[in-house]
């Protein structure tokens, strides 16, 4: 037999196997999700969650799919916030510290009270990537929000009205764009297909017998 | 931690680790892979298919849930809507909110068409965001598009479209470069070279990957895309049937409010179906890897309105999903740690296969473990092996595996098992959909016109069996090409009158065959409630 504990969903309370995450504990509840579900595994942000465990002061933040249920658990589910996300054309842009000051100038209005790094369902320290954000220092700011599912809780919990998760998906893609290392060998490589360098081989591999692409796999030697 | 009954099996694992390390298994012939699949392969169980009593299909066998989904009713009636008064009136309909339909939207955009998607659920929740290990192309002075061909080739079973594979492995650089273009962050060495490694069934390392987390960087990256585009994005909206005009094209779609449920009209000169796959379906019970929508909906839209599937009857089960623990059962354990050295091994402390074979061999060899061979570990929900990731740290050096695949290390830490130190648990599990509609190389289908497919709702590509880092491969090349072809073809055409007259000639197929079914599809949501939770 499980272990059973209790929970609140949005307050009425509901008994579910102990071993359950918040989310299978809402459906075990009834709850056919509609929103504030989507990959089920950590990825995709959904499932912005905030709980309160009771006798504790603290309101917590996490993903339903990725947190098991603990008795006398508060909880409400935070299925949309509404960040704020600036439009640009990745042309046009230029990797420079003005970009953030033009497209997101409240992450100079930080008041540094690390709320968005206590709430990260993810552990990332976010008040960091928004200070290499506030320096222009985009590899830094990509690096250290890379694991970023944009929930958007640390949003929720933010005094100045930052939308994190949005100033480090611009860091990223000025970072991918404009600042990592270009790579020569895949500009190479497209340029060799446009050239027709492969046509040939490939067009025999079209017309080749099952046969002879077995034997072709069978016998084809693999880079250690 | 591992509780106590785990820890003779673990101290096995352990000791012989060193010795595992040093061990490179020999690859399987081919005639020892062919018998592991017929007898050990989920999807070499007949009893787990039904043959198709109706449609493009019929006579052809599809598992078993699938064809209740196919031949069941449709959710609305022709007077349900009134096609007179689209409530959306665009040149491309994009049915889909993953990578595939991301890549479309921009792609049309671009090619300057009023382009819109529609997604059951948001712009991004798809199993594109999920896909861990990474994207194939052979981009690399040891590589040649010919060689990728030849690898997809085999690993599905020579199966594939030939036209459609030539066009995946020849696009793909290109694919590369146009993802990193618009800001995707592939991991590279300073000078720039791709950090490439093997997948299961690769003879080149070809593996390009932004950490664990390929998927959600490259649709992270095409969402944002989509949104600086002002791409209209009609979000928790399905897709539950297609419209056709007088002429017999692909013309729009009915759309429902998954809140409301309420229904809208939705007319366009073409159609892209780019739905995914079909995880959740759940066949033969298997756990999936999969994200919530995945239920095979676009094979049902257009199988309804006459368009013809290739090779549904092949499903992938990725060998490693997580057996334990049972909050994460059936979660995707990518094979990048398996690419980084880890080894596959049996409760023994065996090493029973080499860990690189193609997917559909790995997930059989396992089972045959687990099962027959009986070297199974029990996780106390199902058997297991062990997947030794410490060896990774041996091999890679400390820091390796936060580096490398730092989502793996989060997914079972939250469990409090440091995957650094300790092994983990696999079991095959429900992970991709390796048939689907039959589509040309422009990504029409080959017997509707106007009606376009992209990504996993595609067949043919891959044949029977897809290697790993091609299918975020095939989102974006087909993708990128359907949203261009679709986009072209507005351009050419006039819809007709519109109508919803094919609903009742299936309706009438179904009679006439004598199927009797309450189902109705698409199915849209599985219903975990009440403890139907797998």
């Amino acid at each position: 037999m499980d272990n059973m504990v209790n929970i609140f969903l949005f307050g009425k309370k509901y008994e579910v196997p102990d071993n359950l995450t918040i989310m299978s504990a809402m459906e075990y509840a009834g709850y056919q999700l509609v929103r504030g579900c989507g990959c089920r595994n950590g990825f995709c942000g959904a499932c912005a969650t905030i709980y309160r465990i009771k006798g504790d002061r603290e309101l917590k933040a996490c993903l339903a799919c990725q947190t098991k249920v603990e008795d006398n658990m508060y909880i409400a589910t935070l299925p949309f916030f509404p960040l704020v996300k600036q439009v640009y054309d990745m042309e046009k842009i230029k990797p420079t510290e003005a970009v953030m000051m033009q497209l997101y100038p409240e992450i100079y209005a930080c008041i540094g009270c690390n709320a968005c790094t206590k709430s990260c369902t993810q552990g990332l320290n976010v008040m960091q990537y928004i200070a290499y954000a506030q320096r222009g220092d985009f590899e830094k700011c990509a690096e250290e929000s890379f694991d970023c599912v944009m929930c958007g809780v640390c949003s929720s919990r933010c005094p100045a009205g930052i939308s994190h998760p949005q100033v480090a998906m611009l860091a990223r893609r000025i970072n991918g764009k404009y600042l990592a290392p270009e790579c020569g060998h895949l500009e190479d490589r497209v340029k060799e297909i446009k050239d027709g360098t492969f046509e040939e081989l490939i067009e025999a591999l079209m017309q080749k017998p099952i046969d002879e692409m077995k034997e072709l796999y069978n016998t084809r030697e693999i880079e250690k | 931690m591992y509780s106590e009954k785990f820890q003779k099996s673990i101290a096995a694992v352990e000791a012989a680790r060193e010795k595992n390390i040093a061990l490179e298994p020999e690859r399987m012939t081919a005639k020892q892979k062919e018998d592991l699949l017929a007898e050990y392969h989920p999807d070499y169980k007949k009893d787990e298919f039904a043959e198709l009593k109706i449609g493009p299909n019929k006579g052809e066998k599809v598992p078993t849930e699938l064809a209740e989904m196919l031949q069941a009713h449709s959710r609305i009636t022709a007077d349900s809507v009134n096609l007179s008064k689209p409530d959306y009136d665009v040149d491309v309909l994009i049915i889909g909110g993953g990578g595939a339909g991301a890549s479309a939207a921009i792609e049309a955009n671009e090619a300057g068409a009023d382009v819109m998607i529609v997604t059951k659920l948001r712009i991004g929740d798809a199993n594109t965001m999920m896909a861990e290990g990474g994207i194939q192309a052979a981009d690399k002075p040891n590589d040649s598009p010919a060689i990728h061909f030849v690898d997809a080739f085999g690993g599905g079973h020579f199966a594939a479209k030939r036209d459609l594979l030539s066009k995946l492995v020849c696009d793909a650089p290109e694919a590369i470069q146009w993802l990193s273009n618009l800001g995707v962050e592939f991991d590279k060495d300073a000078d720039g070279t791709m950090i490439t490694t093997h997948g299961g069934g690769t003879s080149r390392k070809r593996m390009h990957a932004a950490k664990d987390y390929s998927g959600a960087e490259i649709m992270r990256t095409l969402r944002d895309e989509v949104l600086n585009r002002n791409i209209p994005v009609v979000d928790f909206t399905s897709a539950i049937e297609l419209i056709l005009d007088e002429n017999g094209n692909a013309a729009g779609a009915v759309l429902m409010n998954m809140e409301t449920k309420e229904l809208l009209v939705a007319k366009a000169k073409t159609v892209i179906i780019a739905t995914g796959g079909a995880g959740r379906m759940h066949y033969q019970g298997f756990p999936t890897s999969n994200h919530y929508g995945a239920t095979a909906d676009g094979l049902v839209l257009g199988y309804r309105v006459g368009a013809k599937l290739l090779y549904a009857e092949t499903l992938q089960y990725h060998p490693t999903g997580a057996a334990y623990p049972e909050q994460i059962f059936g979660a995707l354990v990518t094979e990048k740690v398996r690419s980084l050295g880890a080894k596959l091994v049996n409760g023994n402390g065996e090493v029973f296969m080499h860990p690189l074979e193609t997917r559909d061999v790995a997930a059989a060899s396992i089972i045959r473990e687990c099962g027959a061979r009986g070297n199974g570990v029990d996780t106390g929900n199902g058997l297991g092996v062990w997947l030794d990731t410490p060896m990774i740290e041996k091999i890679g050096g400390e820091g390796t595996i936060e580096k490398r695949i730092p989502a793996m290390m989060r997914m079972f830490e939250k469990y409090g098992i440091d995957i650094r130190k300790e092994p983990i648990l696999v079991y095959p599990t429900l992970h991709y959909q390796n048939g689907g509609l039959d589509i040309t190389p422009d990504g029409m289908t080959t017997n509707v016109k106007n009606l376009f497919v992209a990504g996993e709702a595609v067949g043919g590509i891959h044949g029977k069996n897809r290697l790993m880092g091609n299918s975020l491969l095939d989102i974006i090349v087909f993708g990128r090409s359907a949203g261009i072809n679709a986009a072209k073809a507005a351009k050419e055409t006039t819809v007709g009158n519109l109508t919803l007259d094919h609903i009742a000639k299936f309706e009438n197929e179904i009679k006439s065959a004598g199927i009797e079914t309450d189902s109705v599809s698409p199915k849209l949501l599985p219903n975990y409630t009440n403890q139907n939770n797998i």
